[in-house]
């Protein structure tokens, strides 16, 4: 009995982690991040640098790393890799991830829309457009 | 009086376009408020607010050259040519006061590019024009919304709303001319 018991807690706890990081980390939807990057367009494109850089790529990336583009200190200085758990703490508060970073944009608040978002610039990555 | 109260497209747009006029002399008179108002900001939350201030100066920069190569790509007809330059003088209007802030913050107003990427293989007709306007002016929307809550100066958080509000009548406009429903939603994101 008691060791059913023990058997059941653990079970139960194992669960719990897992659903705690299923919440942590939503799948992602390109479609739906294609019209959330919208958002982006002031000041991004996937093929040509503007305001901040070219996104073609970025999954994976070193930050500061793209050619031509004239990073902030604070972003040369970051030393990231752009994957999902970089981007996703990116997007989701640039000022506080990388402290006077010259993308001054509150972020995304909805986990969902970050993953959305994300999954996008993956695939946008492998899409003509970037090849 | 709302858009569709007016007679017709052409007076509507004009009395829209005066209104747009007046809301940016207010962002004007807040952005360009004296320096003792300004100086209520100062150290690192001055550092914070020339930031933002220099990268919508950049973001305003390059909606000038895009509807610069607009404008002459010959694509534009009358009226809608005279709509792309009067919002280009928005932009203008924009970037000029911006500028003059971060100066009065003392700050350095970063300069424009000598040369901007636009993908301008892809601009063939009119509408292409338009669309492509219409998705800057809808970033230009989103970028505003995401740096208003950024200020630590309130003043400027005021006036970067009232740039957001001109931002969003470009974008309602461009669609109109697209004909497309001039606002899709209720709330801008």
């Amino acid at each position: 009995m008691q060791r059913s018991r023990a058997w059941l807690a653990a079970w139960i706890a194992v669960a719990a982690c897992a659903c705690a990081n299923a919440a942590a980390a939503p799948v992602g939807d390109a479609n739906r991040g294609a019209e959330i990057y919208t958002r982006c367009a002031a000041c991004h494109a996937l093929e040509y640098n503007r305001t901040g850089p070219k996104h073609c790529g970025v999954v994976g990336r070193k930050s500061a790393s793209v050619p031509g583009f004239d990073y902030s200190p604070a972003m040369r200085g970051a030393k990231l890799t752009w994957d999902e758990k970089t981007l996703d703490r990116f997007l989701a508060d640039p000022l506080k991830t990388v402290p006077g970073t010259t993308m001054t944009y509150a972020g995304i608040s909805d986990p969902q829309e970050r993953a959305d978002v994300i999954a996008y610039l993956r695939d946008a990555g492998k899409s003509p457009a970037c090849r | 009086m709302s858009f569709f109260d007016y007679p017709n497209v052409r007076v509507a747009r004009r009395a829209m376009l005066l209104r747009s006029g007046a809301v940016l002399s207010g962002a004007a008179v807040a952005l360009l408020a004296g320096r003792d108002v300004l100086a209520a900001t100062t150290g690192e939350a001055a550092a914070g607010d020339i930031r933002i201030l220099n990268t919508a100066l950049g973001a305003e920069y390059e909606a000038i050259a895009a509807y610069q190569v607009g404008a002459e790509s010959g694509l534009l007809q009358k009226p809608v040519l005279d709509l792309a330059v009067t919002f280009q003088g928005h932009h203008k209007e924009h970037a000029d006061v911006l500028s003059k802030t971060i100066h009065k913050l003392g700050g350095a107003p970063i300069g424009a590019k000598a040369k901007y990427d636009f993908p301008v293989a892809s601009l063939k007709t009119q509408a292409d024009v338009l669309n492509f306007a219409a998705t800057l002016e809808k970033g230009a929307v989103s970028a505003y919304l995401g740096a208003v809550p950024l200020f630590e100066n309130r003043d400027l958080a005021k006036a970067g709303a009232s740039i957001l509000g001109d931002e969003a009548m470009h974008w309602a406009i461009l669609r109109q001319a697209l004909g497309m429903p001039p606002v899709p939603v209720a709330f801008v994101s």
